[in-house]
């Protein structure tokens, strides 16, 4: 107790007034690491790891602003400015890139975003309880099915010849479709395959946010002779607008975050015109040309666009609806 | 989940409207129902029907000449097993490793009196906002020492930061500043407090995020492809892309009656194994959705 008070008084003496605001913040980081020592000891493992595989990661960046080479090394390869910058931006490449990447990501966000809020108002007007959680368990099971076995499934059942869905369109005496080998077909598979596994796993926030409205207010609606379709407009959609928002903001916000697993399993030759985006061609010139450099150029672009993006959204959601992540 | 009937199960006429209306969200509901369900099924019941009918395209709802050849094969073919085993492993030490680094953060970061919570909470939220991206982290796993090892699997993606907040949004709902305070007093350590007292009043969570992360594990076949070369050590999700997506065969390693029964099998074999890289998860699903749901509902009441 003496050591304390007397440690309390010198740090007050010594580091004080100038630099730190609050007289009393270094007495309380001495009690709390003196006191939760162990628990100082315990977070080191986990602050190691977001050391060590996000932040070296982010210095390692600077590798797009040199010519990387394994001998040399990230501080060791010399400094060549915004060269592979430019290199992208003056690839013909980039615009076909961009290109499609924004077209995946705006089709997605645009069918995606909408049909989740209108599942879960549909099953909120359900009344026979075991409908509804039949529903409910069906539409949310593809969420846990892996990327490869849905892109596998896709590859079986859309098979130019021998797929269930090519024989059903001879069947009724139309042509078979290759739907993996065409450019035009890629993004409508690669959003209503999305849509197809995410709907049920989106609808959950929305029907929490249903379950929490005040059934007074349904109540008086009724009173009222408000037809359910009202009563919807009405009571159930300001209720679930928090939530839509926050939802929004944050995929306006990853935009340019296609879905690169998946998009890498659709691609193949044929349809490479709509399914290469930054991420594939990322990992191609990174990875398999081993051109690290230029990769992470182009990496660092995708980041620093999605975080205006999200920034961006994030302003305006506050100015305009009071509602943002921070 | 919550169902939420009692504000509808009042018996109330319908208007000829409402009447109508309901009729249409009954059959929507319905098809959105068979619609997902159908593609489920139609895997299901190819993978147990005769080769002849699966290549000859005979199925169409339920299995055609009822067999398990399909998973025979599948179980007789050493690629598919070694990808079993292997993601096994993944999903148990995997989960097991991740549940450990994540709890030993959010706990520290739900007291009130830890210093420097607020500062390290930003720190790791900071990750959420921007990354170094593919090759910069390759090459710390490079530099690790880690390529074409289990470690390469396990470690880059130990920790979801999604699932600190869970934890911690748990950790602070559930158990009180006050409550560690009095086993202070009482003379309890820190650690001793978090095994003896905090673990065995946080079962839910522990369960929600050993899940979560078993699943992942389970699923996730990017990492593999990035950091793995050689194949003894591949999940089964790289198998089945290389069986079913990449339509390719390894032939060296394998013995010729196996081959040439692959060629006529060729087909119902994808089938199977998707049901059998699937299943794990989906036999678990029913019990664990709920446990799901809460998850995602803790970590938005601070989102």
């Amino acid at each position: 107790m003496g050591t304390a008070i007397a440690e309390r008084t010198e740090v007050l003496r010594t580091e004080a007034p100038p630099q730190v605001p609050e007289p009393g913040l270094w007495t309380n980081a001495a009690k709390s690491l003196r006191r939760h020592w162990q628990l100082y000891l315990l977070i080191i493992p986990p602050l190691l790891y977001f050391i060590l595989f996000k932040y070296v990661p982010m210095v390692n960046a600077v590798i797009a602003f040199k010519d990387y080479n394994v001998v040399q090394g990230v501080w060791g390869s010399k400094w060549v400015g915004t060269k592979y910058f430019e290199q992208f931006f003056q690839n013909p490449v980039f615009w076909t890139l961009l290109r499609n990447t924004l077209f995946l990501s705006v089709y997605s966000l645009l069918a995606s975003y909408p049909i989740p809020i209108i599942l879960a108002l549909l099953l909120n007007e359900v009344r026979g309880a075991v409908f509804k959680k039949s529903v409910q368990l069906v539409t949310y099971a593809p969420y846990f099915i892996s990327i490869v076995v849905l892109v596998s499934i896709i590859n079986l059942l859309l098979a130019p010849r021998t797929g269930i869905v090519s024989q059903a369109l001879v069947g009724l005496g139309l042509p078979p479709i290759d739907f993996l080998g065409s450019g035009d077909i890629f993004p409508s598979l690669y959003v209503w395959s999305g849509v197809w596994q995410g709907t049920g796993y989106a609808a959950v926030i929305y029907l929490a946010a249903l379950a929490g409205v005040d059934p007074s207010l349904y109540e008086a609606a009724r009173v009222d002779g408000a037809s359910r379709l009202q009563k919807i407009i009405n009571i159930d959609l300001p209720s679930i607008l928090p939530a839509a928002l926050i939802i929004l903001i944050l995929s306006v916000g990853s935009l340019m975050a296609v879905g690169f697993e998946k998009v890498f399993l659709l691609q193949n030759p044929l349809n490479q015109s709509s399914s290469e985006v930054i991420q594939t061609y990322v990992y191609k010139v990174g990875l398999l040309n081993a051109n690290f450099s230029f990769a992470t150029a182009i990496g660092l672009f995708n980041s620093a666009i999605n975080l205006i993006l999200l920034l961006a959204v994030n302003t305006i959601a506050k100015r305009t609806a009071n509602t943002s992540l921070f | 989940m919550a169902v939420i009937t009692a504000k509808t199960n009042t018996r109330i006429r319908e208007s000829g409207g409402d009447r109508i209306f309901l009729i249409a969200v009954y059959t929507l509901l319905t098809l959105v129902l068979l619609a997902v369900l159908y593609p489920l099924i139609y895997v299901l019941s190819s993978s147990l029907s005769s080769p002849l009918a699966v290549s000859s395209g005979l199925v169409k709802l339920w299995p055609v000449d009822v067999t398990l050849r399909g998973y025979q094969v599948a179980l007789e073919n050493p690629q598919i097993v070694t990808g079993y085993v292997n993601s096994l492993f993944y999903s148990v030490a995997g989960a097991l490793i991740s549940l450990t680094l994540t709890i030993a953060i959010a706990y520290p970061l739900s007291r009130k009196s830890f210093f420097g919570r607020n500062v390290i909470m930003l720190f790791i939220l900071i990750t959420m906002l921007f990354s170094g991206g593919l090759i910069p982290t390759y090459l710390v796993v490079k530099d690790l020492g880690m390529l074409n090892t289990r470690w390469a699997i396990l470690i880059p993606q130990a920790i979801a930061v999604w699932q600190v907040i869970i934890a911690r949004t748990f950790f602070q709902l559930s158990i009180p500043d006050e409550l560690e305070e009095a086993a202070q007093l009482d003379g309890s350590s820190d650690l001793r407090f978090l095994w003896s007292v905090v673990l065995p009043l946080s079962k839910p969570i522990i369960a929600v995020l050993l899940l979560m992360y078993a699943v992942g594990q389970w699923n996730s076949y990017f990492d593999a492809l990035l950091y793995l070369r050689n194949p003894d050590l591949f999940p089964l999700q790289i198998v089945l892309r290389n069986l079913v997506i990449l339509n390719t065969v390894s032939s060296g390693s394998m013995d010729p009656t196996l081959l040439a029964q692959r060629q006529e099998m060729a087909d119902l074999l994808k089938y199977s194994l998707i049901v059998i890289a699937s299943l794990p998860v989906l036999i678990l699903y029913p019990f664990v959705q709920r446990f799901f749901v809460q998850g995602t509902l803790i970590g938005s009441v601070k989102g």
